[in-house]
C-alpha cells in the first residue's frame, strides 16, 4: 500500500464521529462573513448596511486575480460592515447580516435531484467556479478557479482528489465521501474536463474501508477515475505528501507549484461544491464541519451556514465542558487556536475541536538532548531542532541554508519532541523573517 | 462562555514522549547485561556498580544545587544511566574511592560543565572511564576472571581477557591461541573483563529493547558492528594465524556494550541516518585500528570519543535527504 517516503508520525486518530451522520444546524441568529476566508487579496465588499440580501446573494467581490466571492448564507438585513476576530486571532473586517426567515436566491436549484450532465464549456465551468466564490476547503483555503488554471508551460496528467483526512478527530471528509459519493464522481468528471486530463485518484487513508469500499463500487464503471488506498500516516493530505504517495513524484523546493509534476490536487469537499456551483448553480455558502472533542456529550458532524458562531455548533453538540481548555478551529496538528467561541465558520473551518485543560497546556521546555526524533519525524526531510536554534539566535541565514521554506508547518517535530520544545514555533518566526528577505532580494533583482 | 482558554498555535497534542520514558527504556535495556555480570563477578559487580549510581547521583545533585544554583535534574534519570556506564566500563574489583572519582569526572567535567544533559560534546561515562584509564592504569587494565556468584570483590583473581590473547596472537606469539575461550562461552559472557561488556547475549537483549521500545536507530550499533566485522574478516582472511575469527572481535571486550550503548547516546552522536552511519564506521576503523596497532588492548573507548568530537562536522556534512531535492 502507498504512503510518501520521508518522515512523518502516527497520532492516535480519535474519529470520534466518523459513524455520525451529518446533521443540518439551524440558521443562525447573525451570520458574519469575513472578507479574507481565502489566500490572496481580501474580499470588497458589494452591499451596504441596510440591503436586503438572500441565500445565495453575493455580498463581497474578488479583490483581485488571486481572491473569491463571498455570498450570503442567509437571508435578511446587512447590520454592519465591521470587524471581528476570525480564527487567525486577529481583527478583520467582515459583513454582518441580521437573519430574516430563509429566502433562497431562485436561481439556485435546491431539489435533491442528481445533475449528471452540464452543456457549459470548460471556460464557463471556471467562470461558475469562481462566480461561486469556491476555494480549497481542506484548510488551505486556496481560490479554486486559479488553481484549476495552472500556468500553461506544465502539461498535467494527474487529477488527484484529497480524501486523506489524516489530521486526528476530523470526520467531515469521510462522512461526504460517504453521503454523496454520485456528486463527488460528477465533481471529479467536471473537473477533469476542465483540465483536459484523462485520470483522476482518490487518495484515501486505509482506515475509511467503508468510503474505499463505496467509491470503489461507484466508480467501477467509470474510466478514469481510481480510488487508492494509502497507508494510515500523518501528514498524508499535505498537498505534496500526497502527490507522492499516489504518483511517487516529489515536488520541488518553493517556489514551485504540483503543477510542475503534472499533479493538480483537489480536496473532496471542493470537489462537491465544484459539483454544486456547476450543477446545481449553488454558490459556496455552507460546509460540512466536525465538531469534536473527548468531553463532548454529542460530538457531530454538521452541515453548517458559513457565517454560523461557533458558538452555536458547541450548542448543539451539548455544550461546551467544564474542564474545557482550548478551542480549535480545524484539526488538532494544523488547526489554529480561538480566542473564543464567537468566531464565525468560513469556508476552511474543516472542525471544531475542544481539548480539555490537561490537554491544552504545553509543558515545560527542557534541554534539547539530541535525540534527533524531530529529524526523523520531518516529511520535508529538514532538521527542525537546527532550525529552531538558528530563529532563536535570529540567523536567518543558517536557516535558509538549511532549507527552512520547505517547511509545511506540519507539526511532526514539536508533537514528536521528548523535550517538548516548541520548535513549529521557532520554525514559523524563522520562515516569515527569511521569507521576507527573499522578497526584499528578488525585488533588488 | 465561562471558561478561559490557552491559546498557542499547533500542534496542539503530543505523542507523550519524554525524556524520563527513553532514559528508563535505556535503564531496562541495560539490567541484563548487569544480571549477567553479577552471575559472572559476583557481588563486585553489584558493589561497582551501585556506589557508581550512587555518587553520580550525588554529584548531579551538588553541582545543581550548590554551584549551578538552578532545579534539580536528577528526575530526568541520565545521571543513573551515566552511572551504570561507567560501572560497567571498569572491572568488578575497582576500589570504591577510585569509582567515586571517576563519578566525578564523569558528572562534572564531562557534563555539568557544559551546563548539564544535552550540551555535552563527549559521552560523560567515558570521559570518567578514560579519565581512571590514565590515572590507575594497572588497575583498569586487570580483570578479574569469571569466578560465579563465590568471587569475592576487591582481592577477586584477575588474568587475561580474550582481547589481551587477541593481541599476543597478533603481536607473533601464535601459542596464545591455545587459551582463547570457544565462542560458546564469549556470547554468554563466561569470560574476564569490565563489568558491563562480558555476556555478548545479554547486551543483545538491551539492543532489542531498544530498538522495539523505538528509543534508539539500528543505524549507529549496525554500522559500527559491520565494520569491525568487515575489517577483522579481511585480515583474517589474509593472515588467520596471526589474526584471529572476526567473532572473536565481536564478542570480546567492550565492543557490543559500546555499539549498543556508548556510542547511541543522544547527545553526543549526530542527528541524520547518515551521518549516524558514517560515526558508525568511523568507531568501528579506530576501534580496529587500536586493538591491533595502539598499545592499548581495547580501543572502544577511544574511538567514541574521537568520534563525539568529529559529531559536529558530520551533522553539518550529513545533511537529510531533503523533500524534492534534486541529485547534482
Amino acid at each position: 500500500m502507498n504512503t510518501f517516503k520521508i518522515g512523518g508520525v502516527h497520532p492516535e486518530p480519535c474519529k470520534l464521529t466518523a459513524d455520525r451522520k451529518t446533521e443540518i444546524l439551524p440558521v443562525p441568529k447573525q451570520a458574519v462573513f469575513p472578507l479574507s476566508q481565502h489566500i490572496g487579496a481580501p474580499a470588497v465588499p458589494c452591499v451596504q448596511k441596510g440591503d436586503q440580501v438572500l441565500v445565495g446573494t453575493r455580498i463581497a467581490e474578488p479583490g483581485g486575480y488571486m481572491s473569491a466571492s463571498i455570498h450570503s448564507s442567509v437571508s435578511g438585513k446587512v447590520a454592519k460592515i465591521d470587524t471581528v476576530v476570525d480564527a487567525s486571532g486577529q481583527r478583520k473586517p467582515a459583513i454582518f447580516i441580521d437573519v430574516e426567515g430563509d429566502e433562497w436566491e431562485p436561481s439556485i436549484d435546491r431539489s435533491d435531484k442528481l445533475v449528471l450532465q452540464s452543456t457549459k464549456s470548460r471556460e464557463e465551468i471556471i467562470e461558475c467556479i469562481k462566480n461561486a466564490g469556491i476555494v480549497g476547503m481542506g484548510g488551505a483555503c486556496f481560490p479554486t478557479h486559479v488553481k484549476l488554471c495552472p500556468p500553461k508551460d506544465f502539461s498535467i496528467d494527474t487529477l488527484i482528489i484529497n480524501a486523506v483526512e489524516c489530521e486526528p478527530y476530523l470526520t467531515a471528509d469521510h462522512r461526504l465521501l460517504l453521503e454523496q459519493a454520485d456528486q463527488i464522481i460528477i465533481g471529479i468528471k467536471v473537473i477533469l474536463k476542465v483540465l483536459g486530463v484523462d485520470r483522476a485518484v482518490i487518495g484515501i487513508e486505509e482506515n475509511k474501508p467503508d468510503a474505499i469500499a463505496l467509491m470503489r463500487s461507484k466508480t467501477s464503471m467509470v474510466s478514469g477515475i481510481e480510488v487508492m488506498p494509502l497507508k494510515m500516516k500523518y501528514p498524508q493530505g499535505s498537498e505534496k505528501q500526497l502527490i507522492e504517495a499516489v504518483t511517487g513524484r516529489q515536488v520541488p523546493p518553493p517556489p514551485a507549484l504540483p503543477a510542475s509534476v503534472g499533479c493538480v490536487v483537489q480536496n473532496v469537499g471542493t470537489v462537491f461544491a465544484i459539483y454544486e456551483a456547476v450543477m446545481k448553480n449553488k454558490p459556496l455558502i455552507d460546509r460540512i464541519v466536525t465538531v469534536t472533542g473527548k468531553g463532548l456529550s454529542n460530538p457531530c458532524n454538521l452541515k453548517v451556514r458559513m457565517g454560523t458562531p461557533v458558538s452555536d455548533l458547541i450548542e448543539y453538540a451539548g455544550g461546551m465542558p467544564e474542564d474545557t481548555g482550548k478551542l480549535i478551529s480545524g484539526g488538532p496538528m494544523m488547526g489554529r487556536p480561538l480566542l473564543d467561541d464567537t468566531a464565525p465558520v468560513c469556508k476552511g473551518t474543516s472542525g471544531v475541536l475542544l481539548l480539555p485543560e490537561a490537554e491544552a497546556a504545553r509543558k515545560e521546555e527542557r534541554n534539547c538532548i539530541r535525540c534527533a526524533k524531530c529529524v526523523q519525524a520531518c516529511p520535508m526531510g529538514l532538521e527542525p531542532y537546527l532550525l529552531a536554534t538558528a530563529s532563536e539566535q535570529s540567523d536567518w541565514e543558517c536557516a535558509e541554508e538549511n532549507w527552512i521554506m520547505s517547511c509545511i508547518e506540519c507539526g511532526c517535530c514539536q508533537s514528536t519532541c521528548p523535550s517538548r520544545r516548541p520548535l513549529l514555533d521557532w520554525v514559523r518566526l524563522a520562515k516569515n523573517r527569511v521569507g521576507g528577505i527573499i522578497r526584499a532580494r528578488n525585488a533588488k533583482n | 462562555m465561562a471558561q478561559k482558554l490557552y491559546i498557542s498555535t499547533s500542534p496542539h497534542i503530543h505523542c507523550g514522549d519524554t525524556i524520563e520514558r527513553n532514559m528508563r527504556w535505556v535503564i531496562w535495556a541495560l539490567m541484563p547485561a548487569l544480571f549477567a555480570s553479577f552471575f559472572v563477578f559476583g557481588r563486585g559487580a553489584l558493589i561497582v556498580t551501585a556506589t557508581s549510581v550512587a555518587s553520580c547521583l550525588f554529584f548531579e545533585w551538588f553541582i545543581t544545587r550548590f554551584l549551578l544554583k538552578r532545579k534539580s535534574t536528577l528526575g530526568d534519570l541520565s545521571a543513573v544511566i551515566t552511572g551504570i556506564l561507567l560501572a560497567f566500563n571498569l572491572p568488578s574489583n575497582m576500589p570504591l574511592y577510585m569509582i567515586v572519582m571517576g563519578a566525578l569526572v564523569a558528572i562534572g567535567v564531562g557534563k555539568m560543565a557544559f551546563g548539564g544533559l544535552g550540551n555535552n560534546p563527549f559521552n560523560p561515562a567515558l570521559v570518567g572511564r578514560v579519565f581512571l584509564l590514565i590515572s590507575f592504569p594497572a588497575k583498569m587494565t586487570s580483570w578479574p576472571v569469571p569466578a560465579g556468584l563465590a568471587a569475592s570483590y576487591i582481592d577477586a583473581e584477575t588474568g587475561a581477557t580474550p582481547l589481551n590473547l587477541i593481541g599476543q596472537i597478533a603481536g607473533g606469539n601464535t601459542a596464545a591461541a591455545d587459551q582463547l575461550p570457544g565462542l560458546g562461552e564469549l556470547f554468554m559472557g563466561n569470560i574476564g573483563g569490565c563489568i558491563g561488556e562480558v555476556s555478548a547475549l545479554a547486551l543483545l537483549v538491551g539492543l532489542a529493547v531498544l530498538l522495539l521500545s523505538k528509543t534508539i536507530t539500528w543505524h549507529i550499533p549496525v554500522s559500527i558492528i559491520s565494520t569491525v566485522a568487515v575489517l577483522t574478516g579481511i585480515m583474517w582472511f589474509v593472515n588467520p594465524v596471526l589474526y584471529v575469527n572476526p567473532l572473536y572481535h565481536l564478542l570480546s571486550g567492550g565492543l557490543l556494550l559500546g555499539a549498543i550503548f556508548m556510542a547511541t547516546d543522544y547527545v553526543t552522536s549526530p542527528m541524520t541516518p547518515k551521518g549516524m552511519v558514517w560515526y558508525g564506521i568511523g568507531i568501528g576503523l579506530l576501534t580496529v585500528i587500536i586493538r591491533y596497532f595502539g598499545s592499548y588492548p581495547e580501543g572502544m573507548s577511544f574511538a567514541i570519543l574521537i568520534m563525539n568530537a568529529v559529531t559536529p562536522l558530520i551533522n553539518n556534512w550529513c545533511k537529510p535527504k531533503r523533500f524534492g531535492e534534486v541529485e547534482k
